[in-house]
């Protein structure tokens, strides 16, 4: 690892100036000052030395920034610095978003889900171990071509993944993605804006050396989830390759509003771990809309969301892995 | 930076003050480890994936590969070399070997720091909430099933 200065600011804007590009383990590889937050993949990358900034700004002196509120219409937001272990743990995200509090409780393990925090499982990198490796340099890192196309891709995406095939590497994206949340993201001149989750994430298309929308001397301090309508259904579900802390091979959240009629008013089904963005799968959430949806429906939606798939050489297992998930997914949100 | 001297960090280490030199980049691992000869807690994968630099922080579990010495200052460490008051084993130490819960002894440290944070929160877990509370550490000599059963046993329920 190499020396770098240690700076802890009182609030969010200073936090901000005090960087050129912010956010933990943000964007290029080569930046000066980058923002810590639990620091997990932080370290990772220093000690990888695939970061080397002069100055880590620490977020953790920042009062407030790891509250969880609800304000008067039943909306909640949940602090950037809340760690993981807090999100899952706390009744308003296990009353009202149980989908979220289950992505978050199979983050990780427990020692990292006490340090973790939100925003920085939002902001960590992709585990592509070519990224990762010093040895390899890859499209993302500035190099000519992926290596996981036609190397060792048996954990990389299956769609949009022609030119770089990372997948997202937060499961709790999955489930916010599922729920519409919007981040929020705070200025060096103190100004504030707010975009949906979804349209954080960059894919490769459009910036094969960024993953999210954070502009420099901007910090992530929230993630807003509306209250859920009355008769939201929801549910993640995971796969690895152990039940222990590992990485999802594959995970599937999906909300459901349906209506008093039984109908499925509104559907979001979101796969995890399947492209370089938390990928909606949007023929499987029109395949359950306007339906009453049971076992038929579920299957339905399940074939659906495989459409369009690019496996590589090593990853069509994937396919089958996701179709169950989807289904079980739908099935364990009704039941 | 390259001969400043590197600045003192004071917390307290399995409930005494401690006092060390220690740079912004350096590890909670490699201070305990290297500076203060405290070489129970073990460097294992160094990546915060097995589990093994399991210590607890103010009462927390955590890893002290991921954990930098600068950011323990005034708080409350505790490493497998404050368990044994006096010498004697803890009840949970002593459940671990009487179970057979260490085969090379490597994942061990981690193992019982990581059962420990559990028993203070949850004196009687289930087997469930134990392996829950282990699912951050590996044991590469698979031994987890006595692994579960000392913890189990520690518990009063063995």
């Amino acid at each position: 690892m190499n020396r770098f200065a240690y700076a802890s600011p009182a609030t969010v804007t200073e936090a901000a100036a005090a960087t050129g590009l912010v956010a933990e383990a943000m964007v290029t590889f080569d930046e000066s000052a980058v923002l810590k937050a639990g620091g997990i993949d932080l370290l990772d990358l220093l000690k990888l030395e695939l970061l080397t900034p002069s100055v880590v700004v620490n977020l953790r002196a920042i009062k407030g920034l790891d509250a969880i509120t609800q304000d008067a219409a039943g909306n909640v937001a949940i602090g950037a610095m809340a760690t993981l272990s807090q999100v899952a743990e706390h009744p308003l995200v296990r009353g009202s978003y149980p989908a979220l509090a289950t992505a978050i409780a199979g983050a990780a393990g427990p020692q990292l889900r006490n340090v973790a925090t939100l925003g920085g499982n939002l902001l960590q990198r992709p585990h592509c171990w070519y990224l990762r490796s010093p040895a390899h340099h890859c499209l993302r890192k500035g190099g000519g071509h992926c290596f996981a196309i036609h190397g060792e891709n048996q954990y990389h995406a299956i769609f949009d993944n022609h030119a770089c095939a990372i997948v997202h590497p937060s499961t709790a994206a999955t489930a916010l993605v599922a729920l519409n949340a919007e981040v929020e993201l705070h200025d060096a001149e103190g100004a504030t804006r707010r975009l949906p989750l979804e349209d954080f994430f960059v894919g490769p298309d459009d910036d094969i050396q960024r993953e999210n929308a954070l502009r420099p001397r901007e910090v992530l301090t929230a993630i807003h989830l509306r209250k859920p309508a009355s008769g939201t259904r929801m549910a993640h579900l995971r796969q690895g390759e152990k039940a222990g802390f590992d990485w999802p091979l594959a995970d599937v959240a999906v909300v459901l509003a349906i209506g008093p009629d039984g109908v499925c008013r509104e559907a979001s089904v979101v796969l995890g771990a399947a492209a370089p963005v938390p990928h909606r799968a949007r023929a499987a959430e029109q395949a359950l809309q306007g339906r009453h949806p049971g076992e038929a429906a579920a299957g339905d939606a399940a074939r659906a969301a495989l459409r369009g798939a690019t496996p590589l050489s090593l990853n069509a297992y994937k396919l089958a892995l996701f179709e169950t998930l989807v289904r079980r997914a739908i099935l364990a949100a009704l039941a | 930076m390259p001969n400043e001297p590197e600045p003192i960090r004071h917390f307290r280490l399995n409930g005494r003050n401690c006092a060390v030199p220690a740079a912004d980049h350096t590890l909670l691992v490699e201070t305990l480890r290297e500076t203060l000869g405290h070489v129970g807690t073990k460097q294992g994968c160094d990546g915060g994936e097995c589990g093994a630099c399991t210590v607890l922080i103010d009462g927390v579990a955590r890893l002290a590969c991921l954990t930098r010495t600068g950011e323990c200052e005034g708080h409350e460490i505790e490493t497998i070399e404050g368990l044994a008051a006096g010498g004697r084993m803890s009840r949970l130490q002593r459940a671990f070997h009487e179970r057979l819960g260490t085969q090379c002894g490597y994942c061990t440290p981690g193992m019982i720091m990581a059962a420990e944070s559990l028993l203070r929160r949850d004196p009687h877990p289930t087997e469930t909430a134990i392996r829950e509370a282990l699912s951050g550490n590996l044991c590469r000599c698979t031994g987890y099933v006595k692994i579960v059963e000392a913890v189990l046993e520690a518990a009063g329920a063995g």
